[in-house]
């Protein structure tokens, strides 16, 4: 049997056999041959020593069994951590940030709870993923849309905790500022609702977001303050059409305009999904067919940019390129691709190419032909080819992990983030994957993607580690921060948000410290340790 | 009135843990529980259409000799099953078993070796 770092083994072994009598034997996991399925599969310490593992993972099924769980850990001080559907894959999965914790599988708690279309709101429990509700609004005919982000088998509420991103309308696409309204069960198993959840009978939980006094709900988002086993989301009504259509220019300078005219369009709400900006000439299109030989023997030699630009001209290949996505009737999208058209149209060459246009509701079977399903609001695993085994990469990879800091939504911020990195992937001598592709999931900024493969040999892995942390620091160098990060980085990253001596931290140390006076909840989430473990602070 | 939907439990799955994958014998039911945890856990990766990545990682490693897509294999067995959704193999991750149960398996196994040769 393992046990948790510093706990007797007879204590633990007292806490199991209660665990058991809240959930059941069934639902209490001590074997390697069961606790092996808690690991992270996209663990970049993969066969290492620092590889996080669980203890134990015991899975309740309702807020009650959460409670009464929350209680026992307390009075053994056993450290706990909740996960939702455990696939947050290539931010730590299933596996717990302090290695020793007991998994808190919330799995079981799949239902969905309420489903309001006149109001478009929705009540889950942290089990329901985002395929589940999709399944069920499909099932019963509802007119409403989800908005989901790449892996379909996330959780609502794990995702929205972790401050993730989907692909649809800007209210919706920020999945933490879409919800309204938590149940948490806190460290010492008492219960608390937030918003209007606080008051006995609200009828506008899931509708108006803040409630009466402080606004705590972001607490629990990021942190280790509470175990989230409600929360409520606001949802997108189905819209009558969807249209798409690509912008295309092609010299250099024409960037900045390109995101000028973006940043407009994405404020006024006239373009209001996510997109990202590309480089067809320079990296290719996302999901492209590899390069044409005269183009990969261009791109071979490091060519000026004049030299690109006059390829660009000659071949039809843009510089960079942009789709958009509207929303609405057929005729108000129309318009908005016109309008579109208008203003891009401003920028000397611009092309335009025409892209899907669909009318709703769908079929099952049309729903299922679509190969860009996240701007549908349909969930799909889709994203997962990346890295796996296709023609031209016979030796899949075993993972992934993203780094993404937050830059301006400028040209300039977009050049000089590349220019920066480009430099100092050189100084290092690292190649990290893809392409670094300014990406607007927030309305006001955009992400810089970098990805990095998982390997299941351990020096790869240490080099990429090792990358991923000069990143971070290069990044904060520029003031450029990460939005979210695996467990391996999350000291790292939370080093770099250091205003005033760390005066951030230092409060939400005092705040888990009043919170959770034993530590027992998710040590070290992003950067968060309780006092008797802050010395283990990497 | 609003239309307001109240459901009790969304998932279909949930079954009993602890059953060995080889006492569920493969009758009609087993078989149509296999197809639905198929569809509710593989389908995404291993179904039809041009964005599954497992079917598109199968094309790419058999070339057609072996069918991409699971549920036209002849040749799985439960083992292999097991062994595949317990540990996952490079981008697949395994699956716990609050997601799928180990009865979930045998039928899925059911489901998957029904025409096994």
């Amino acid at each position: 049997m393992r046990t948790p770092p510093g706990l007797a083994p007879e204590s633990f072994a007292d806490a199991l056999r209660e665990f058991e009598g809240i959930v059941g034997k069934n639902w209490v996991f001590t074997s390697d041959e069961d606790l092996h399925l808690y690991q992270d599969a996209y663990s970049p310490f993969w066969g290492e020593p620092e590889e996080r593992k669980a203890s134990a993972a015991v899975a309740p099924h309702s807020t009650e069994e959460v409670q009464a769980i929350m209680r026992v850990a307390n009075a053994h001080k056993i450290p706990i951590y909740p996960i939702s559907t455990g696939r947050n894959l290539g931010y730590g999965g299933a596996a717990p940030v302090y290695s020793g914790s007991v998994v808190l599988d919330l799995k079981r708690m799949n239902r969905i709870l309420e489903l309001n279309e006149r109001n478009a709101t929705c009540l889950v429990e942290p089990g329901v993923s985002y395929f589940d509700l999709y399944r069920h609004i499909r099932a019963n005919k509802l007119k409403l849309w989800i908005d989901c982000p790449d892996p379909g088998w996330g959780s609502l509420i794990g995702n929205a905790l972790e401050r993730g991103n989907g692909y649809t309308l800007a209210p919706y696409r920020d999945h933490w500022g879409a919800h309204a309204g938590m149940e948490v069960v806190l460290p010492d198993g008492d219960l608390v609702r937030t918003g209007m959840g606080a008051m006995p009978g609200a009828k506008t939980w899931q509708q108006f977001k803040y409630g009466y006094g402080p606004h705590l709900d972001g607490l629990f988002s990021q942190s280790n303050f509470g175990v989230v086993t409600k929360m409520g989301f606001w949802m997108m009504p189905e819209p009558e059409a969807f249209r798409s259509g690509t912008v295309m220019v092609y010299r250099y300078d024409d960037l900045f305009k390109l995101v000028d005219i973006l940043a407009y369009f994405e404020n006024l709400k006239v373009m209001s999904a996510t997109t990202r900006v590309e480089s067809p000439l320079l990296f290719g299109a996302f999901k492209a067919p590899p390069p044409s030989p005269e183009l990969a023997a261009l791109r071979a030699r490091h060519p000026s940019r004049e030299e690109y630009e006059s390829f660009a001209a000659k071949n039809d290949v843009p510089y960079w390129s942009v789709i958009l996505r509207f929303y609405g009737s057929p005729k108000v999208t129309a318009a908005h691709w016109e309008y579109a058209q208008e203003k891009f149209g401003t920028i000397a060459g611009a092309k335009f190419k025409d892209g899907d246009f669909y009318e709703f509701p769908l079929s099952d079977a049309a729903a299922n032909q679509i190969m860009d399903k996240a701007p549908l609001g349909i969930p799909s695993l889709e994203a997962f080819s990346m890295g796996g085994r296709t023609p031209t990469n016979p030796t899949p990879s075993n993972g992934h992990m993203w780094f993404s800091p937050i830059i301006p939504l400028s040209g300039e911020a977009v050049q000089e983030c590349e220019k920066v990195f480009r430099e100092a992937f050189k100084e290092w001598g690292v190649n990290p994957l893809g392409l670094p592709l300014p990406q607007l999931y927030h309305e006001r900024t955009f992400f810089q993607i970098y990805g990095f493969p998982i390997s299941h040999d351990a020096e790869t892995n240490r080099k990429n580690r090792e990358t991923f942390k000069r990143m971070i620091a290069l990044a904060a160098e520029h003031g450029w921060g990460e939005y979210r990060t695996a467990p391996a980085f999350m000291d790292a990253c939370a080093d770099t948000y250091s205003f005033n001596n760390h005066a951030l931290r230092r409060l939400q140390e005092k705040l888990k410290d009043a919170v959770d006076p034993n530590g027992i909840l998710s040590a070290g989430r992003y950067g968060i340790w309780p006092e008797h473990l802050r010395k283990t602070r990497s | 009135m609003s239309k307001v939907w109240y459901c009790s439990t969304a998932l279909l799955l949930g079954a009993t843990l602890g059953v060995p994958i080889n006492a569920l014998p493969a009758d009609a039911a087993s078989v149509e529980k296999g197809k639905q945890v198929f569809q509710t856990w593989c389908e995404a990766c291993h179904g039809s259409g041009g964005d599954r990545p497992g079917t598109l990682g199968l094309e790419a490693k058999y070339g057609g000799k072996i069918p991409a897509r699971l549920e036209d294999r002849k040749d799985l067995t439960p083992d292999f099953i097991k062994l595949y959704v317990r540990n996952g193999f490079a981008m697949m991750a395994p699956f716990r078993k609050t997601e799928i149960s180990d009865a979930d398996l045998a039928a899925l196994s059911a489901y998957l070796t029904r025409t096994r040769k």
